[in-house]
């Protein structure tokens, strides 16, 4: 049984409960309950329509916990909407689950565990494994955001822009377990887009495909961080950067920039070209002017300050770092990078040492410690 | 079996004996270091004795409640003076020799010049679980 196309359903199946008047939260457990069943009895019997069967299976399990909660009134629903299978209203529901689990009022974290339960269909387990969270943990939070948006009218728009960041976090978060987030991220966005006529959708989209292509290059057998320049492009998933450019170009042709838009096409350059040095740096910092006219966002300044440095020169790039917040991320690592292109050794390698004691991550702060290093052994005499 | 933690400091224990700040290693022995630590916890989790392990960052903060209603006060990090734990991991042994052994062989990881770097870890014991009345 492929359990992919079974959480595909899910979104749509919780649509269709709600629509027939469950509360969300009550129509979120009971489509887990049916898919649990699903999993248990479709190897040996599968059904001829798999969504309609998961509709009538959840809306059971709905009218089951509605009993419980309130007998007499359970048995008067049970008598009277006894769901009949077979065809099922074939309009996608699913969009306003997305606005739904990125409410405004969830946090992020809250956010990105209801839409991964929602609209991705994992388990609470699963989740918790992706977030190396105990399953306890997880289960709390999410029903913590259940209650939460419990009353929220559905008909509401929502607002796309958090829909989005929810999906970028999924994104970001990577891998670990038996869930690869990043594709479950791609998944998502795919869905979405295909519901929704909105460019930024996808050009998130083609964000996503272009970093992803990228991502056996990024990290060694060992773990380490390999950076840009030295990646293997022959490790990039040409397939997934053709798409992702098409997919870019066409929103870019209809004329409503984002900055999820403007953010893959930074990321389409450095796929099109064959090494750093070959890269179209004017152009990638004429789309961070783009991005920063966009979000005015302190990283997308230090980024942007990097790309100067690459097409006019590393004292450029030294000055466009100027009146950043000392202590922005990685601005430091910036700022060693730059210095050692511009040949100032000694600075560099102090600096690059600094990097790594403020870094986030091992794998980062292994990386800085390593280029430290490295600096600092240019700097001693020959033997 | 037995919990013990073993802690890493940036500051605080005392001069290892090839005490050479890391920036200033080669990078191969950066790598050759980091490889060291990751076959040690691969090893150990094949043995079954691996629990758990975590780095930390540097950047510590020390805070304390002002009261009902106020914003806590924070203060340092008081780096310069006190102990700074760089991270720990969490083995599951025997007996406390195999946990001094295992506490040594994470201590020799090569360092400057590739040779053991010989840095102090402290190795402390959890709480174990009452024994069962019973039994």
């Amino acid at each position: 049984m492929n359990e992919a196309l079974l959480r595909e359903l899910v979104p749509e199946v919780i649509g269709v409960l709600v629509r027939r008047g469950a509360e969300f939260a009550a129509a979120e457990d009971a489509v887990q309950e049916a898919l649990i069943r699903a999993l248990e009895t479709w190897p040996d019997d599968p059904p001829r329509d798999a969504k309609g069967w998961l509709i009538a299976a959840g809306w059971r399990k709905f009218l089951d916990a509605a009993r419980a909660e309130t007998s007499r009134r359970g048995r008067e629903l049970a008598v009277e909407v006894e769901p009949a299978a077979g065809p099922v209203p074939s309009t996608d529901d699913s969009l306003w689950l997305y606005f739904l689990c990125a409410h405004p009022s969830l946090s992020p974290g809250s956010a990105v565990a209801l839409t991964l339960r929602a609209v991705g269909g994992l388990t609470t387990r699963q989740i918790a494994a992706a977030y190396l969270a105990p399953e306890a943990t997880m289960a709390q939070r999410i029903s913590r955001a259940k209650k939460r948006i419990t009353g929220v009218p559905l008909n509401q728009p929502g607002d796309l822009a958090t829909v989005l960041r929810v999906l970028y976090l999924v994104f970001n978060e990577g891998y670990s377990g038996d869930v690869d987030l990043a594709a479950e991220a791609i998944r998502l966005t795919r869905q979405l887009a295909a519901s929704t006529d909105e460019p930024e959708v996808s050009g998130l989209l083609a964000l996503m495909l272009l970093h992803h292509a990228r991502r056996a290059s990024r990290t060694g057998s060992d773990g380490r961080l390999i950076p840009l320049a030295v990646q293997d492009r022959s490790l990039w998933d040409t397939v997934l950067i053709t798409e992702g450019v098409e997919i870019l170009q066409s929103a870019l042709a209809r004329d409503r920039l984002g900055e999820y838009q403007a953010q893959a096409a930074i990321a389409a350059l450095h796929t099109d070209a064959p090494s750093t040095a070959e890269t179209d740096w004017v152009q990638v910092v004429e789309w961070y002017d783009e991005l920063l006219q966009l979000t005015d966002s302190p990283v997308v300044r230090l980024n942007r300050a990097v790309a100067v440095g690459e097409a006019d020169g590393p004292r450029a790039g030294l000055a466009a770092l100027t009146d950043l917040d000392p202590d922005l991320p990685r601005l430091t690592a910036a700022r060693a990078y730059l210095h050692e292109r511009a040949g100032v050794l000694e600075q560099a390698a102090a600096l690059y040492a600094e990097a790594a004691r403020v870094a986030t991550n091992v794998p980062e702060r292994d990386h800085l410690t390593r280029e430290a290093a490295r600096v600092r052994q240019l700097l001693r005499p020959a033997h | 079996m037995a919990k013990y933690l073993l802690l890493k400091h940036y500051r605080g224990a005392p001069a290892s004996v090839n005490d050479v700040p890391m920036d200033q290693w080669t990078p191969e022995e950066v790598t050759a270091h980091i490889q060291y630590m990751r076959d040690f916890a691969t090893r150990l989790a094949e043995t079954g004795e691996f629990v758990s392990e975590q780095a930390l960052a540097p950047q510590g903060t020390w805070v304390r409640s002002d009261g009902e209603g106020r914003p806590p006060v924070t203060d340092g990090p008081f780096a310069e003076t006190k102990d700074l734990i760089a991270g720990w991991m969490i083995i599951d042994v025997d007996t406390y020799e195999r946990a001094l052994e295992l506490a040594g062989e994470l201590s020799a990881a090569p360092g400057a010049g590739g040779k053991p770097i010989h840095e102090w870890l402290e190795l402390r014991p959890f709480y174990g679980a009452p024994p069962t009345v019973t039994e």
